[in-house]
């Protein structure tokens, strides 16, 4: 009963969803919670076409996916816990020291 | 190695060690290499003299190939040097008068520090190896390079005083002037090779009548090379440099007015007479350029007060003198004037330089009289070039003047409208040389009384070459004794083999016009001088101090040039800087400036502006025309 269109169109949703929510909310947890899906609906795309294919390589690599990802929450957490120690306003609209 | 290289490269080699090694070798030094420099080219030109004259007359014409300078296909010009009675003789005048001048020069330039003394012997060591470059020619490239060689000298000599503003000035004017003559020369020249192909005199000179006598190409060839002439030989309007040349040192004067440099002009036209003699009209161009300009420049010496300009306007006069002759086809008599002159204005030149010396550095003769006692040598040698200037009967300018009228009015292509120039002419002269010798010798001082006690003679380097000089002033008129008095004329005889060629050339005057002639020369110069004399020989002589009016004003040709060149182009200059440098150039430049610096700040307040949410969607945006664009480019390939 496996389709891999199906798990690409989930995919895809998932993914929009994702990115919708980086565009228009201006929590940085909901930020990230957002980059977070987005990262997984690739890992779902990575892994139902290695299904597909029937390749163990694609698998593989998601399991990397997921470990680096677990790093990559830690140093996001780490970073929005330090900007709300810095200041109590979390809106990502007024965090623009960056700008040139 | 030919001997000829011995003349040229004397003067270069004296030039180069002087200039590069004469600040540490010291006066004495500098001064012993220019001087022996000059002495070996001038023993070697005379031997050179010596062996052309025991040779054949019609093998007296010897071309010395060199180095090749430019080859272009078939066209070949090399560093080739003529070896002819004209180029040797004029090489001897060049080398004989400039030693004098030397010699004068180290006691001359004696003040000065070690550094300038030999930077000055440098100078004028090259100043004579250009001239004799353009003497010893032997094609049109050569003699070009010579040609201009000798304007860069006279630039540096000119300028030699170089933190005067005025004198820097007066080399650049000379320059300049001689640029317009110049361009001239080189379209001639171009002309020359695009009609036969080489610029040997070879192979031009004795073909010239396939120019076309009489035709357009002809005449133009000639009227170019006589513009050329015109520059470096002070004629017609192109005068103008030779007056402020004054500001050089005065030997460096006596060199350019006398051996080098001026002659250049009148040595061209009789170099390359074959040229000229096509063209009728050329010719006439010549000859009038040649008989007004005398007359004016006359008209100018009579109202000059300072001596040095005196002698100047008297120099273009001279001149005038000799383009006329040749321009009638007397190249021998303007030879022989061109003679006669380097000897008694250099003469008149270094004379003018003693005086300087006696009177530190006044020029100003309302501010001399009487000091023939003080400056008896001076006095009597500047007398007899004065005399020689004005044709006193007997010494050599009055031999070679008489010889160039004679031939102006009887020759074969003469015109009584030239001759009467010329007849005026020298009586203004006589009138100027007197009065320049009455106002500066005579009468009551109007010096200083200290400055007059103070005038002494300089030691035997001023007055030494100043004696040869009067000799040889006095003695160059046995060269060409009238016809009729039937004794040889080695001068005539000397360079018959170069003019064999001219078809100008005729008798001079019968003997009872040649003595006509010379008996109304006589009175008239007698006459020009007594009024002189009664003007200002006297004692109570007043002073003149008006600068006004045509001939004071020099004609107004600077002023003509002012108004014609100067202002118009220091207009658009003007204009070019204002509106084109700064407007257009600078602001294009800025407007890149400002358009970079704009588009930053936009792009740094409206696009780089800090918020993540706005970059996030620049990366989607992105992601997105790049989907889009491998859809549309390459993905047609691989979805296929």
């Amino acid at each position: 009963m496996f389709q891999v269109e199906q798990v690409l169109v989930l995919a895809l949703a998932l993914f929009a969803t994702g990115v919708f929510g980086v565009l228009v909310r201006r929590d940085p947890v909901v930020l990230f919670i957002s980059i977070e899906m987005m990262f997984n609906a690739v890992n779902l795309a990575l892994v139902g076409l290695a299904r597909h294919e029937g390749l163990v390589l694609g698998h593989a690599l998601v399991l990397f996916v997921v470990a680096v990802a677990a790093a990559e929450v830690a140093v996001g957490l780490g970073i929005i816990i330090a900007l709300f120690r810095a200041r109590t306003d979390m809106d990502v609209d007024r965090i623009d020291e960056l700008k040139g | 190695m030919n001997p000829i290289y011995w003349v040229l490269g004397a003067p270069l080699a004296g030039a180069a060690v002087v200039r590069l090694a004469g600040a540490k070798l010291g006066k004495r030094a500098s001064a012993w290499i220019a001087c022996l420099a000059l002495a070996a080219a001038l023993a070697v030109a005379s031997a050179l003299v010596a062996g052309l004259a025991a040779s054949a007359p019609d093998a007296r014409h010897v071309v010395v190939p060199g180095f090749t300078f430019l080859e272009l296909g078939l066209f070949r010009a090399g560093f080739d040097l003529l070896v002819d009675p004209l180029s040797v003789l004029m090489a001897c005048l060049v080398t004989g008068v400039g030693l004098l001048i030397h010699v004068f020069s180290v006691a001359y330039m004696a003040e000065e520090s070690e550094a300038e003394y030999a930077r000055y012997f440098a100078y004028l060591n090259f100043f004579v190896f250009s001239m004799l470059v353009l003497v010893l020619a032997a094609n049109f490239l050569v003699l070009f390079a010579g040609w201009e060689l000798v304007g860069l000298s006279s630039y540096l000599l000119i300028g030699f005083y170089r933190s005067k503003t005025s004198a820097a000035d007066a080399g650049k004017k000379a320059f300049i002037v001689n640029r317009v003559g110049d361009f001239g020369f080189l379209m001639a020249v171009f002309l020359l090779m695009s009609s036969y192909g080489s610029l040997d005199f070879d192979v031009i000179l004795p073909h010239a009548a396939s120019l076309g006598a009489g035709s357009a190409l002809a005449a133009t060839v000639a009227l170019l090379l006589f513009l050329g002439a015109a520059g470096k030989s002070a004629q017609g309007p192109l005068f103008v440099w030779l007056p402020d040349a004054m500001e050089g040192p005065t030997p460096v004067s006596a060199l350019i007015h006398a051996a080098t440099m001026v002659t250049a002009g009148v040595f061209l036209v009789a170099r390359c007479h074959a040229l000229f003699e096509l063209s009728s009209l050329a010719m006439k161009a010549v000859a009038w350029t040649g008989a007004l300009t005398a007359l004016f420049a006359a008209g100018v010496a009579a109202r000059q007060n300072d001596i040095k300009k005196v002698l100047a306007f008297s120099t273009i006069s001279q001149l005038g003198y000799m383009v006329l002759a040749v321009g009638v086809g007397a190249y021998t008599a303007g030879v022989f004037h061109l003679f006669t002159h380097a000897f008694f204005k250099a003469l008149l030149f270094l004379g003018c330089g003693s005086i300087m010396h006696a009177l530190h550095g006044e020029l100003d003769m309302n501010r001399m009289g009487g000091l023939r006692k003080k400056l008896p040598v001076t006095h009597w040698t500047f007398l007899v070039g004065a005399a020689c200037l004005a044709g006193v009967p007997l010494t050599g300018g009055f031999f070679s003047k008489d010889e160039i009228l004679g031939r102006v009015l009887a020759g074969p292509h003469g015109d009584p409208l030239l001759w009467a120039v010329g007849y005026a002419t020298a009586a203004v002269t006589a009138y100027y040389s007197g009065r320049l010798v009455f106002r500066v010798f005579y009468g009551s001082t109007r010096l200083d009384r200290d400055a007059f006690d103070g005038a002494h003679e300089g030691g035997w380097a001023f007055q030494g070459p100043l004696l040869v000089l009067a000799l040889g002033a006095l003695a160059a008129g046995s060269l060409g004794l009238p016809e009729f008095l039937g004794t040889a004329r080695p001068l005539e005889a000397w360079l018959a083999p170069v003019f064999t060629d001219s078809t100008w050339g005729g008798p001079g005057p019968s003997e009872p016009l040649s003595l006509g002639l010379m008996g109304l020369y006589t009175l008239t110069v007698a006459a020009f001088v007594w009024l002189a004399w009664s003007l200002f020989g006297k004692k109570d002589a007043s002073v003149s101090n008006a600068r006004t009016g045509f001939f004071a004003r020099n004609g107004y040709v600077d002023e003509l040039y002012d108004l014609l060149f100067v202002r118009g182009l220091l207009a658009l200059c003007g204009w070019l800087y204002r509106v084109v440098d700064r407007e257009l150039i600078d602001g294009a430049v800025e407007a890149v400036g400002w358009t970079a610096q704009g588009a930053g700040a936009f792009l740094r307040q409206n696009v780089h502006n800090g918020k993540v949410r706005a970059y996030a969607a620049y990366v989607v945006a992105g992601s997105c025309l790049l989907a889009v664009l491998v859809l549309i480019l390459g993905g047609l390939t691989c979805f296929r």
